[in-house]
């Protein structure tokens, strides 16, 4: 054919389509969920100070590290360019009670990562939310360092971390009615204790590190709903389920603990979970209806951890129950296409 | 952005679908150019779906006039090939077409006793059609077959030989006409263009093509973007039973299964062909060339195209013959400039990427998009994220991600189950994709694979 001038540009050749959306990138949805985090690391850095920025990059460095670590084992070039470890780190951070010992954070932090992700084989193929692996293993392993005294201690300056965390109060009120005290007696402990809904929304109550402001959560929220970075079913039948549930449980009598439903669903790691930790697009389902089938289930466990069992937060098991559930929940929603199955194919798909 | 259905009247859409960048405001208000007429052509005998036709120039140096059968057509899934130009034939040889397609083409050589520039499109396209009583023209049982001899295949790119729409099936009554004038790849408008120049010659071609198939309703199916085509459309509609309906802009609007389904709320069984559910679709420039042929006469030769693209100089709608090359087309416009990177035959979503400049346009060819090096962006592939993203935006609810995997994973048995054959390659998924991964090429191999299988 005829000679190609030397001037005229090489051109490539690929299969259709040759377009892509310029606006989606793993990368770019891990960096948009790091983005919607900054008012909530700015609102615990305001409330808990030094603890929550020493919290936050102690757990950062520490993913960093065993992220490369552990492609390292596997020959592999260091992913954290698709900075999905980081956002396993920031919401670990968060996710910790403020004041948890600085090997705590480290632990939990190589747990996440190392057994939560990298044993799986990396990004896109661990069952469970890394984030919540790790925070389990050290609920565990240090129950005292964990539990409700982790988040409660006198430093001068620092009024907030001085309270029970609101559940823990709530928890407190159901004991003492049990143990025999009189009514009057608790519902004034509790009272002194459960902070009013203003403060649950500003983030002055006291908590883990990220599950202080109700408001920072939501702000950070929207965003990801309107990049349409998350999937939006999540948050909103997770948040519709739990308050449904709490609303019934309150009319029904049968959470006594002087907590009304909104106190429930402000306080504790409901909006944090149901924003950043559910709508990990790794661990929930694929479709939007199986996506709705997991945030109603997790609502609903959440309500029911809170009711009966003897944590005072149920968020984190919640998650990894319905993670488990996932493969289960994709394969009974495969959709359909729209004009039926191909001919003369399989007619039913194993997942 | 968000969207709020109770505020805002929306057109009617399908679920799914992505919004790439549209790009029309570089041709959609250039008014069709016309090319030269080329010093040579080389013409494919196969433009079309179905079987090449047969070259029927005993041997080389035939004296040619343009309009004159090159070759007939073999069997009913298959259409006749005409010089666009007078002249001579040259060498017969083989070329490969952008779609992979290798193929019988005959040269022709062009002389001087040729029409062109606007003179040919009027001839073809422009001036009075009429727009009832067609039996002053031809009997309604003539229609097909003279559709069929001026070698009419659907121009939206499918290439599907006209005439085996128009032919009347009394197992399969068709009782809706559907005219696609949506035109959802990016960059291409060819036929908004041809809605505002030649709306008269559509409406009849429409007219045409439902008398010869029975069809009682026909509709225009035209995207909420294109205010001026539209209103060009009202105005030569007029007065005939053609409703319009506007759909959402949005990719892919013009597939057909989809378009049916917004306009006609009929759903087109997987595998099988609008026909089955009783409509014919034409898309506007096809409905044009009907009118041609069967009112003047005319065989499908020329046809309009966009060449667009940031990597041309001078983005062009351009009338230009089939045949010739995507080097003569492009030169025509400027040329590419030097961040051009890739030659696309027809629209960036569907289209095939031209490896030799020198290969003819064909038929089908809507247009050619020139995309830069900034166009194509290299993003770093992931594993997936199983985002679900995939699925969201496929329009035809297949689960690409799975089918995808399957495929990387070499089982076809998979793949099959979650129905591979179903998919239209329209690009969604992969367009969508936040790992970056080459979901329809994924696809198309395990469609292969499991046609290679069942001829097996
Ligand atoms: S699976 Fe096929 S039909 Fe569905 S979006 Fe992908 S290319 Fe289009
Ligand atoms: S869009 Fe890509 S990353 Fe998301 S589920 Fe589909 S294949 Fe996986």
């Amino acid at each position: 054919m005829t000679q190609q001038t030397p001037s005229e540009p090489l051109l490539q050749v690929a299969p259709s389509p040759h377009l892509h959306a310029s606006h989606l990138s793993t990368q770019r949805v891990m960096l948009d969920v790091l983005i919607a985090l900054i008012p909530v690391c700015a609102v615990s850095c305001w409330v808990f100070r030094w603890y929550a920025l020493k919290q936050l990059v102690l757990c950062e460095l520490t993913a960093l590290l065993t992220e490369t670590l552990c492609a390292a084992l596997r020959r592999r070039k260091s992913p954290v360019w698709d900075l999905s470890a980081s956002v396993t780190a920031v919401l670990l951070a968060l996710s910790l009670p403020w004041n948890a010992p600085a090997y705590i954070a480290i632990i939990a932090t190589v747990v996440a990562i190392g057994l939560g992700k990298a044993a799986f084989g990396g990004l896109g193929f661990n069952l469970f939310n890394p984030a919540m692996v790790g925070r389990a293993f050290v609920m565990l392993s240090f129950a005292r360092e964990m539990g409700a005294s982790g988040y409660v201690a006198q430093v001068p300056g620092l009024d907030v971390i001085s309270q029970a965390t609101p559940l823990t109060a709530a928890k407190q009120y159901v004991a003492a009615l049990a143990s025999g005290a009189t009514v009057a007696d608790s519902v004034q402990t509790a009272f002194q204790n459960i902070p009013p809904l203003s403060d649950l929304f500003l983030g002055i109550a006291n908590g883990s590190l990220g599950e202080t402001s109700v408001g920072a959560i939501c702000l950070g929220g929207l965003y990801l709903c309107i990049r349409k970075t998350i999937a939006r079913e999540i948050p909103v039948c997770m948040l519709l389920t739990a308050a449904a549930m709490l609303g019934l449980m309150q009319l029904l009598g049968f959470t006594d603990d002087g907590f009304g439903a909104l106190h429930h669903l402000g306080s504790g790691a409901l909006f944090l979970g149901a924003f950043f930790i559910a709508t990990d697009p790794v661990t929930s389902p694929l479709t939007r209806r199986g996506r709705c089938i997991f945030a109603a289930g997790l609502g609903a466990l959440i309500c029911l951890f809170r009711a009966l069992s003897s944590y005072p937060e149920g968020v984190m098991f919640a998650v990894l129950f319905m993670n488990a559930m996932v493969p289960l929940i994709n394969r009974y929603t495969i959709r359909k296409p729209i004009g039926g199955p191909v001919p003369g194919s399989a007619a039913s798909p194993k997942a | 952005m968000i969207a709020i259905p109770f505020l805002s009247k929306r057109h009617p859409s399908f679920q799914g679908g992505v919004h790439p960048d549209p790009q029309k405001e570089l041709t959609e208000h250039k008014p069709i150019e016309f090319l030269p007429v080329p010093q040579e052509l080389i013409v494919p005998v196969q433009q079309h779906l179905g079987r090449p036709g047969k070259n029927v120039l005993n041997h080389n140096k035939t004296p040619l006039i343009a309009g004159e059968l090159i070759a007939e057509p073999q069997g009913v899934v298959s259409a006749a090939i005409h010089t666009p130009v007078s002249g001579s034939s040259g060498l017969c040889s083989h070329v490969t077409l952008p779609n992979g397609i290798h193929v019988e083409a005959v040269a022709v050589q062009s002389n001087a006793e040729n029409l062109q520039g606007r003179a040919l499109f009027d001839e073809l396209l422009g001036g009075e059609w009429p727009k009832s009583d067609f039996e002053r023209f031809v009997r309604r049982e003539e229609i097909p077959e003279l559709v069929r001899k001026a070698g009419i295949v659907g121009q939206g790119g499918a290439t599907f030989p006209t005439a085996v729409k128009l032919t009347p099936n009394p197992q399969k009554p068709c009782d809706l006409l559907l005219l696609n004038g949506a035109e959802c790849e990016p960059y291409l408008t060819a036929d908004h263009r041809l809605m505002i120049e030649a709306p008269d010659a559509i409406v009849c071609g429409a007219l045409i093509a439902a008398l010869s198939a029975g069809c009682k309703r026909i509709v225009l199916g035209i995207e909420d973007n294109k205010p001026e085509a539209l209103h060009s459309m009202q105005r030569a509609c007029s007065g005939t039973p053609i409703e319009i309906v506007q759909v959402r802009a949005k990719y892919p609007q013009g597939g057909e299964k989809h378009l049916i389904r917004v306009i006609f709320h009929r759903v087109v069984p997987t595998c099988a062909l609008p026909l089955d559910v009783g409509v014919v679709v034409l898309n506007v420039a096809t409905a044009a060339m009907v009118a041609a042929a069967v009112i003047r006469k005319k065989p499908l030769t020329h046809r309009v195209m966009t060449v667009s693209g940031h990597g041309v100089v001078t983005p062009k709608n351009v009338f230009a013959p089939v045949g010739v090359s995507h080097r003569r087309l492009i030169d025509f416009c400027g040329g590419l400039t030097p961040d051009a990177a890739r030659v696309i035959s027809g629209g960036p979503m569907m289209g095939f990427a031209v490896g030799d400049l020198d290969s003819p346009v064909t038929k089908g060819t809507s247009g050619i998009t020139v995309l830069t090096k900034s166009d194509l962006l290299h993003q770093r592939q992931t594993a997936c994220i199983r985002c679900g993203r995939c699925i969201e935006v496929c329009p035809l609810h297949l689960m690409p991600q799975k089918i995808g995997l399957a495929a990387r994973n070499r089982a076809w048995d998979l793949a099959q189950s979650f129905q591979a054959q179903a998919c239209i390659e329209c690009g969604c998924c992969a367009y969508s994709c936040p790992a970056a991964l080459p979901l329809v090429q994924l696809i198309r191999l395990a469609k292969a694979a499991l046609r290679a299988r069942s001829t097996k």
